[in-house]
C-alpha cells in the first residue's frame, strides 16, 4: 500500500482530525506570508510576537497530544510528562549553547558562559559531541525515550498504577527539577540556557529563521498526529484502549500487558522530546523550571479540557488554554490559577468529553430528549 | 458412590472400583510426549479432563474434598448444587487460579495442569467464562473478537498486524455461532446482558479451546435469552467439551445430557437430570431432610 493511500485509509474515519490539519496547513501557509511577505506598514502584517506565540502553542499541542495517547488511550494518568518535554528542550539547549562559541560574554570558545562563570577548566564528559547536530537531535529522542523506558520498565512491571503511578511521575519530575537546579549538574543552574546565537549555523533572531522553526514545528506537530492516530487504529492500539478499560481481562486473553504500557509510554516520551526540542530554539530559553510539577498538571486539564481520548481534542485544549492563558496573565494574572482551577473542576463535572465532545453530548441529549417523547406519546 | 460413577470409573481404568477411587495409569508411562503440550490435549481414551481427589481447604474450611471427577471429549456436562458446594473453587482449580491442597488435575492424557499457570491453561485450550461479562465495552463487537484471536500478542506484531482472509472467516464464523453477525460494527458496551454473554462466548471461540467452562450463563438473562443460550451451548458441544455450571434447574434440564450434583466438596449424585432429581440424596440437600422424607 502506497503512503497517501494509507494515509487517507487512516483519515477516511477521522473528520475532527481532518479539519485539524487542514486548520494546520493553512496556519503554516498563511502565518509565514503574512509574517514576511507583507510589508509591515500593512495592516495585515503579523508581527515577530505572533508567530512565537502559535510556534509555541504548536510545542504544546505536541506535548498534549503526547499525554492524550497515555491517559486518553492507555489510561496512564503521567504527571510527569513535562519532564521528558523539558529534557528534550536540555537537549537542544545543549547544541544551541555550543553552537554560540567564542561569542560568549567570556569568549570561551568552547565553554559555555555560565562553566567559565563557575571556574570550569573542561567541558564535563555530557557534554561532548553536543556541537554536532546529529547527535543533539538523537539525544532529543534517546534520552526522554531512556527515561521513560527505566520509569516505566520498574513501575509497569511492579503493576503500580492509578494514582500510584501518577503521584510516582510527579516525583519523577520533581526529582529532575531540583537536581537541573543545581549548579554542578552541570546544566546552568536556575538560569538554565539562554542567549541561543545560530541554529545549524542561520542566525535565529532572523524572521525567516524563525519562520523556518515555525513551519518545521507545524510539520512535525502534523507528523506526531498522524503516527498517534496510525498507532490507536492498529491492533495494537485496540490493545492499548483495552488495558485502559479492563486490565486483568486483556492480560486473561493473553496480552503482555506491561510491554504495550511500556511502549506506549516510550513512544509518548519521545514526542514530548520532539516537542520541547522545537520550544526552546522558538522562546530562546530553557530552564529548570519546566520540570516544575505543576507543568505536568497543566497539560493533563488541556487535554481534559479538550477532550481526552480523540488526539485532535487535546491539541484543541492545548492551544484554547494557552490562548486563555496569554489573554488572562495581561488582564488579571492572580487570578488565572483559579480560573484554571474552575475551569478544569467544571469540564470534569459538566462536560466528561470536553469541549471537543460537546457538539455530540447535545446530539445525544437530543436524542434521548427524542426517544423519552416517543415512549410517552 | 453411585453405581453410575462406578461404571465410568471401570471403563475408565479398565478395573473394578476399590474404596479408593481408581486412577487411569495409562497416561503417566514414559509414552506420554512432551509435544502433547504445544499440540493440546491427548483425547485419545475419550476422556478430556480428569479431576481426582481434590482437596483444597481456606482456612480449615473444605470448599473441595477429595472431588473425583471425569469430563469426557465432546460431552456437555452440567454440575449444580447449593451454595458453597464447591462449584466455583472446582473451576479455579482448573484454570490454575486456585493451588488444591491434595489431588492431581490432568487435561487430556498428557498435561498436568497443576504445573501450569492461568496463561499457560489457557494457551493449552481451557476456556473461562466467568459470571459476570466482561467485554471490552469501548471496541465494537467485531474488534471484541478481534483482540480474542488465536495469533502472536507482541507488541510490534500487533502494531503493523492485518486480519488474514482466514481470520476474517473465523470471525464471521463465530459471530454466525453466538448470531451476532448484525451487531458486528456496534460497540460492546450498548449490547443487552445476554448478547454481551454471548459475545463473551465468542471471545472463548476465538481461541479455539478443546474445553470450555461457563460459569452461570444465563443468571439475569430473559427467557427468549435464555432458549438462545441454551442452543448456542447445545451447538458447541461435540466440537467443544462444555461443562456449565448453573443455578437454573429448567435450564439444566433443557441443555444436559450428564448431570453431576456438587455438595460440600464432593459429588453426591450423578446421571440424567431426571435420575438426579429422583435421587433421595440430591432431595434432602435441596430440600431438608423433612420434606424428603414427607414425600
Amino acid at each position: 500500500m502506497g503512503i497517501t493511500s494509507q494515509l487517507s485509509a487512516l483519515l477516511k474515519t477521522d473528520r475532527g482530525g481532518r479539519v485539524f490539519l487542514a486548520i494546520l496547513f493553512a496556519v503554516a501557509v498563511i502565518m509565514p506570508v503574512l509574517h514576511l511577505v507583507v510589508p509591515e506598514s500593512s495592516a495585515l502584517h503579523l508581527s515577530s510576537y505572533w508567530m512565537t506565540l502559535v510556534g509555541k502553542y504548536m510545542a504544546y499541542a505536541m506535548l498534549a497530544l503526547a499525554v492524550d495517547l497515555v491517559w486518553g488511550f492507555c489510561g496512564i494518568l503521567s504527571l510527569g510528562h513535562a519532564a521528558f518535554f523539558a529534557l528534550g528542550g536540555y537537549a537542544m539547549g545543549m547544541y544551541l549553547m555550543r553552537q554560540i562559541g567564542p561569542r560568549g560574554v567570556y569568549g570561551d570558545p568552547v565553554l559555555p558562559d555560565f562553566m567559565v562563570f563557575l571556574n570550569w577548566k573542561e567541558l564535563p564528559w555530557f557534554w561532548h559531541g553536543f556541537d554536532m547536530f546529529w547527535l543533539a537531535m538523537s539525544m532529543v529522542l534517546i534520552v526522554p525515550a531512556l527515561l521513560a523506558l527505566a520509569f516505566g520498565w520498574f513501575a509497569f512491571r511492579s503493576r503500580v498504577t492509578g494514582v500510584y503511578l501518577s503521584i510516582i511521575t510527579q516525583a519523577m519530575t520533581y526529582a529532575l527539577m531540583l537536581a537541573f537546579f543545581r549548579n554542578d549538574m552541570g546544566f546552568g543552574g536556575n538560569n538554565g540556557f539562554t542567549d541561543f546565537k545560530d541554529l545549524l549555523g542561520f542566525d535565529l533572531h532572523k524572521r525567516s529563521v524563525q519562520t523556518s522553526l515555525f513551519v518545521c514545528t507545524a510539520v512535525f506537530l502534523a507528523l506526531s498526529y498522524v503516527a498517534c492516530r496510525y498507532v490507536v487504529t492498529s491492533r495494537a492500539g485496540r490493545v492499548v484502549a483495552a488495558v485502559r478499560d479492563a486490565e486483568s481481562r486483556t492480560r486473561f486473553i493473553g496480552y503482555r500487558v506491561e510491554n504495550y504500557k511500556l511502549w506506549v509510554f516510550v513512544f509518548s516520551a519521545i514526542i514530548a522530546g520532539i516537542a520541547g526540542a522545537l520550544y526552546v530554539p522558538q522562546v530562546g530559553i530553557i530552564n529548570p523550571s519546566e520540570f516544575s510539577p505543576i507543568n505536568s498538571i497543566e497539560v493533563v486539564i488541556w487535554v481534559a479540557i479538550g477532550g481526552r481520548g480523540t488526539l485532535y481534542g487535546a491539541i484543541a485544549g492545548a492551544v484554547l488554554v494557552n490562548y486563555a492563558k496569554t489573554s488572562f496573565s495581561t488582564a488579571l494574572p492572580s487570578a488565572w490559577l483559579y480560573f484554571l482551577g474552575a475551569l478544569f473542576v467544571l469540564t470534569t463535572l459538566f462536560l466528561p468529553r470536553g469541549f471537543i465532545g460537546l457538539g455530540q453530548q447535545w446530539r445525544e441529549r437530543k436524542v434521548s430528549a427524542g426517544r423519552a417523547v416517543a415512549a410517552k406519546a | 458412590m453411585n453405581a453410575h460413577a462406578q461404571k465410568f470409573f471401570n471403563r475408565l481404568s479398565g478395573r473394578s472400583a476399590s474404596a479408593n477411587p481408581p486412577r487411569p495409569v495409562v497416561r503417566r508411562g514414559p509414552v506420554v510426549e512432551g509435544s502433547h503440550v504445544e499440540a493440546g490435549p491427548d483425547e485419545s481414551h475419550g476422556v478430556i479432563l480428569y479431576l481426582e481427589d481434590i482437596t483444597v481447604s481456606f482456612d480449615g474450611f473444605r470448599a473441595l474434598n477429595a472431588l473425583t471427577l471425569y469430563v469426557e471429549a465432546g460431552e456437555l456436562l452440567c454440575i449444580i448444587g447449593p451454595n458453597g458446594a464447591g462449584k466455583t473453587t472446582m473451576m479455579d482449580v482448573i484454570t490454575g487460579k486456585t493451588r488444591p491442597d491434595a489431588g492431581s488435575a490432568w487435561f487430556g492424557q498428557s498435561i498436568d495442569l497443576l504445573s501450569l499457570h492461568e496463561p499457560e491453561i489457557a494457551q493449552a485450550g481451557i476456556g473461562r467464562k466467568f459470571q459476570k461479562p466482561t467485554v471490552f465495552e469501548h471496541h465494537t463487537v467485531l474488534e471484541n473478537l478481534e483482540l480474542a484471536l488465536a495469533d502472536d500478542k507482541a507488541v510490534w506484531y500487533t502494531l503493523f498486524a492485518r486480519l488474514t482472509g482466514a481470520q476474517r472467516d473465523r470471525i464471521d464464523e463465530v459471530l454466525q455461532i453466538i448470531g451476532l453477525q448484525d451487531q458486528a460494527a456496534v460497540r460492546a458496551g450498548v449490547l443487552s446482558h445476554g448478547q454481551k454473554q454471548w459475545l463473551e462466548i465468542g471471545m472463548l471461540l476465538m481461541q479455539s479451546p478443546r474445553l470450555l467452562l461457563v460459569d452461570e450463563p444465563v443468571a439475569g438473562m430473559t427467557p427468549q435469552e435464555v432458549e438462545k443460550t441454551a442452543e448456542l451451548l447445545v451447538s458447541l458441544a461435540g466440537e467443544h467439551s462444555v461443562v456449565v455450571v448453573e443455578h437454573d434447574m429448567e435450564f439444566v434440564r433443557s441443555i444436559a445430557r450428564r448431570v453431576i450434583v456438587l455438595h460440600q466438596g464432593s459429588v453426591l449424585a450423578e446421571g440424567s437430570m431426571d435420575e438426579v432429581q429422583a435421587n433421595r440424596k440430591v432431595v434432602e440437600v435441596y430440600l431438608g431432610p423433612e420434606q424428603a422424607q414427607g414425600e
